[in-house]
């Protein structure tokens, strides 16, 4: 409930409901395995927390989570095989990458249609705008302007 | 005797400002609507009257807190008599009631605000607007009586003493973020309603950019340094250094940010050329939205958690039809009344035009990302498609790229001329900049580590983009024939607001390029007298101690920081402290701030034998995050400041004293 | 026209938006399915909580219908729920526990306490079963069909209301 509370305090105020930072020391053989321990914790979600990284929380879970990652690549299992040891137990849920699928396809898919459509839209109204004569329009609208400057004169 | 009502004045003036909201919403905007100025008249005494009563009833809680009166529920739930005085007061926005009396507070305050500044409107659109933003004060308001007041008692048992305020949230950064980014989520309201007014008016014109433009620019700066602020916030207090987390509560404040960002550039095309009118309501009408849908989000709970507001359901589904209500009107008031046939302007492929329609469409996509990225699981969990998250590592992946290309057009928009800027001429104006740019952008790395690394060089390159070209204009720009000086004097204050703008983004992405890439964390065990190094720096704990401070206990670690060889050190005090009233621990950390690179500890666990874990981080450029901020927000005040929109300000006899006449009629 | 029915898109869009916000009102995003829903139970090896020398592994589970809560002397909850799990118990379904993250003296305790409504308690001070179950917190409850199959699993507290209006439907089921 104390937790509930805090999470709920933090999404009022617009902040991002985390808790504090978990400090644990660990031994690695070399920086890349380290390097690679930093990005998994920072990939998985803690299945117990609101929005937190594995990294990061300090709950028993994300704890034992960390261990397991620990210990597997000491053991010198690859990235792919750490995370489908966790999807295996916690699910989708736990990747906060969410892995390219059917029901991931908008996810992924829509922002690069966007694009597409977006520089489609550029093309096209470029091209339409070149022709216009902007001269005679512009005057236009400097009349219609000096008019409204007009009339908010007089009125 | 006397301290006791004091909660009941808050709250019936609540329900008074409610009336006078009401009043304000209705009246002006059937009389602009009748054409009755009699009507119309009324928009300004309730809109200061509201403000009046809105003020009075944020003091009362105020007081409450301050008077630590915790026969109030959201004093008891939210203060203790330990806590220092600045903490009561900011207290009051610590929470959901509070903080929506605070919102409604500053839509108050920017109502009045528009009211007192925008006298040299014509009548009817000002009342328009103000009627605008009275509706939309009448759904917070009965969203704060209705479901979340904050003036309820708990009689007649009232408690000893309050349960505390969160001590995550005693900190001087939460003194300050809530109101800043309230500031700038409510004041886009203030643009929305010119939107509205428009519409139903149907009059859009360059005049009409020319008021709405400074309001926008004010929100947007305000916008700019709350969510900088909330980023340092998470920096320093949550222990760790991070200072970005796509976190829902986030994207909610940088959906706005985007949309508005948009819009400032669509509003200067609108302005200066009179094309993009549709557009340009339609960014109006959606940055307010996404301000009221990141308020839904994440208050509903539908993001974070239920359990939060199971308690009360009815929170959720109140403001989502307050949301369904102002953003469903407006879109189908633009769907009938946005103008017909768009004016028709030309422009070249190599003109102002068309680089600002390329940002527009950028940014628009790069909300949409943020907002699908956001929504997304909940989509698929409405479906029954299971549960997924989607975290930093997808927004990371696609924002990226898209702020590069946005950047890559950036550089050349201060450049471009309107209409069409000659091929060559562009060229000659670039060519230097660019392959500066360049060269510095892929040697950077090289020169600072040793190391290739294609994320810094782009990071790099896109910033140095940004700056060259913007500063070689400059230097062209103030060429006067009396001196330099004269030059620079001769520059409108709108074309510095720019430079400062463009120049904040520079600064802020070199600063997440190099702190994403260069910072080095260390997790290491000292006990007193043990030594760690971390890039070039050595820390060394001298002592360890213990201290008591207004409302908590907390074991104090002395570290001395020496770099390299030098003889000069400095100490750190990180501190692992315990919040007597909620029993809770809490880190606080030491920081060593630089602009070229922050230091920080953090104190861990306690790992028994005298010894601890602490945590040690060298962030390069950390502080280049929020100075680019700052940057941009002075650059969005300044560009306001411009003589065109002051000019405008001071021409407001007219509609003076048309005004002036109703109002005496009345009284 | 068709420039009426272009600017209609963003009503249409908000609108879309807005019917998913209204059914996300009513999901709590921490009722999860267990990932290991229709899967074998995980393989495991562990001592019971009654006696240290006995040795029990999945093939505990064959050939009857059963309910596995996970428990531990250090959860509230788990003490508020035991009276409904008594209540399971005496209606004839097989429970077995897993004492979770426990001491075998604590865990002892609990049962002498609040009652044992468990055939036989799986007892897994690492929590690695635990963790193998995708279990976050306790109490937690899986239905394992007679194949050693998860076929239903419950987060969190079970209210009295659960036991007549889901547990017992499921585990008929599955008989």
């Amino acid at each position: 409930m104390a937790m509930m509370t805090r999470l709920l305090l933090c999404a009022v105020l617009l902040l991002p409901a985390l808790g504090q930072a978990a400090v644990e020391v660990r031994e690695f053989d070399d920086p890349v395995t380290e390097q690679r321990y930093g990005d998994l914790t920072a990939t998985l979600r803690c299945p117990k927390c609101e929005n937190q990284a594995i990294g990061d929380s300090e709950s028993p879970i994300a704890g034992d989570m960390r261990d397991r990652v620990y210990a597997q690549l000491q053991d010198g299992r690859s990235d792919k095989e750490i995370l489908d040891f966790m999807v295996r137990r916690f699910g989708d849920y736990v990747l906060y990458n969410p892995r390219l699928e059917g029901r991931t396809l908008l996810l992924w898919g829509l922002p690069a249609a966007l694009l597409l459509l977006g520089a489609v839209v550029v093309v096209l109204m470029v091209r339409a705008r070149r022709r216009i004569s902007a001269r005679a329009l512009s005057a236009e609208e400097r009349a219609r302007l000096d008019a409204l400057i007009n009339r908010g004169r007089t009125e | 005797m006397q301290t006791l009502m004091i909660p009941e004045i808050g709250h019936y003036a609540l329900i008074i400002a409610l009336l006078m909201a009401l009043v304000q919403g209705v009246v002006p905007l059937a009389g602009a609507a009748t054409r009755r100025p009699l009507w119309m008249a009324y928009a300004r005494p309730m809109a200061t009257g509201q403000f009046l009563f809105l003020a009075i009833s944020y003091a009362c809680l105020t007081a409450s807190y301050l008077l630590d009166d915790f026969s109030v529920a959201n004093v008891a739930n939210n203060s203790n008599s330990m806590l220092p005085w600045y903490y009561k007061a900011s207290a009051v926005w610590g929470n959901h009631e509070g903080s929506v009396l605070l919102w409604s507070l500053i839509l108050g305050a920017w109502t009045f605000a528009v009211s007192r500044f925008s006298r040299e409107l014509p009548r009817d659109m000002l009342a328009r607007v103000l009627g605008v933003m009275g509706l939309v004060s009448v759904g917070f308001l009965a969203f704060v009586l209705i479901t979340s007041n904050p003036f309820e008692r708990l009689l007649p048992s009232v408690p000893q003493d309050g349960a505390d305020l969160n001590p995550l949230l005693q900190d001087f950064g939460l003194i300050v973020h809530p109101p800043m980014l309230y500031m700038g989520y409510v004041g886009f309201s203030v643009v929305f309603a010119f939107a509205i007014a428009a519409l139903l008016g149907g009059r859009l014109d360059a005049a009409w950019t020319r008021w709405a433009r400074p309001w926008t620019n004010i929100a947007w700066a305000f916008l700019t340094v709350g969510i900088a602020l909330g980023s340092w916030w998470a920096y320093y207090e949550l222990g760790w250094g991070g200072w970005w987390f796509w976190d829902p509560v986030e994207n909610a404040s940088l959906l706005p940010w985007l949309a508005g960002t948009a819009l400032i550039h669509s509003l200067a095309v609108t302005e200066k050329r009179g094309a993009f009118k549709s557009w340009t309501v339609l960014l109006a009408i959606t940055t307010f939205s996404l301000s009221l849908l990141g308020t839904f989000l994440v208050r509903s709970g539908v993001l974070t958690s239920v359990h939060a507001f199971a308690n009360d359901p009815s929170r959720g589904f109140f403001i989502l039809m307050l949301l369904g209500i102002t953003v469903g009107l407006s879109l189908l008031l633009f769907a009938l009344r946005a103008p017909r046939v768009s004016h028709q302007v030309g422009f070249s492929w190599l003109s102002r035009d068309a680089l600002l329609l390329i940002n527009n469409i950028l940014l628009v996509i790069m909300t949409v990302t943020v907002l699908l990225g956001t929504v997304y699981p909940l989509l698929l969990d409405a479906m029954n498609l299971g549960k997924i998250s989607v975290g930093p590592p997808y927004f990371n992946t696609l924002f990226v790229p898209l702020t590069v290309v946005l950047c890559l057009f950036m550089g050349l928009g201060p450049l471009a001329r309107w209409k069409r800027t000659g091929a060559g001429d562009l060229l000659k104006r670039s060519w230097l900049a660019g392959l500066l740019a360049l060269v510095i952008g892929v040697l950077a790395p090289l020169l600072y580590r040793g190391e290739w690394n294609l994320k810094v060089s782009l990071g790099v390159l896109v910033g140095l983009w940004i700056v060259l070209p913007m500063a070689r204009d400059l230097w062209a720009k103030s060429q006067h024939s009396s001196g330099r000086v004269a030059g620079i004097r001769r520059l409108s204050l709108a074309y510095w607001g720019m430079i400062l703008g463009h120049l904040g983004i520079a600064v802020t992405i070199i600063g997440v390029t190099v702190v994403s890439n260069y910072a080095i964390d260390r997790n290491v065990r000292m006990a007193v007298g043990d030594s760690a190094e971390l890039a070039g720096y050595t820390f060394t704990m001298t002592e360890f101690g213990s201290r008591r401070g207004p409302n908590f206990l907390a074991d104090v670690a002395v570290v001395e920081v020496r770099r390299g060889d030098s003889r000069r050190s400095f100490t750190m005090t990180p501190e692992k402290r315990l919040y007597i009233a909620r029993g809770m621990p809490m880190t606080d950390v030491a920081l060593r701030p630089g602009l070229f690179r922050d230091l920080y500890v953090a104190m861990g666990e306690d790992l028994g034998d005298g010894s601890w874990a602490m945590r040690l981080q060298y962030k390069p450029f950390v502080r280049w995050l929020w100075l680019g901020a700052l940057l941009m927000a002075a650059g969005g005040i300044l560009a306001v400041a411009d003589r065109r929109y002051r000019r405008v300000v001071t021409a407001r006899d007219p509609e003076h004293t048309a005004a002036g006449t109703p109002r005496e009629a009345t009284t | 026209m068709r420039r009426r029915l272009l600017l209609l898109l963003p009503l249409v869009g908000f609108l879309v938006l807005g019917a998913f916000l209204y059914m996300g009102l009513s999901i709590n995003p921490f009722d999860r399915d267990s990932a290991l829903m229709a899967r074998k139970f995980p393989a495991f090896e562990l001592a019971t909580l009654e006696d240290p020398e006995r040795i029990v592994d999945a093939s505990l589970l064959d050939g009857e219908v059963t309910l596995v809560n996970v428990w531990g002397e250090w959860c509230p909850t788990c003490k508020q729920e035991m009276p409904q799990l008594l209540d399971l118990a005496e209606r004839g379904v097989r429970l077995v526990g897993v004492d979770y993250k426990d001491t075998r003296e604590k865990g002892r305790d609990f049962l002498r306490e609040f009652g044992n409504p468990f055939e036989v308690n799986i007892f897994d001070p690492e929590g690695s079963l635990g963790f193998d179950l995708g279990v976050y917190g306790a109490p937690e409850t899986f239905l394992v069909d007679r194949d050693g199959i998860i076929r239903y699993h419950h987060t969190g507290y079970i209210r009295p209301e659960d036991v007549r209006e889901t547990i017992l439907p499921e585990v008929e089921a599955w008989r």
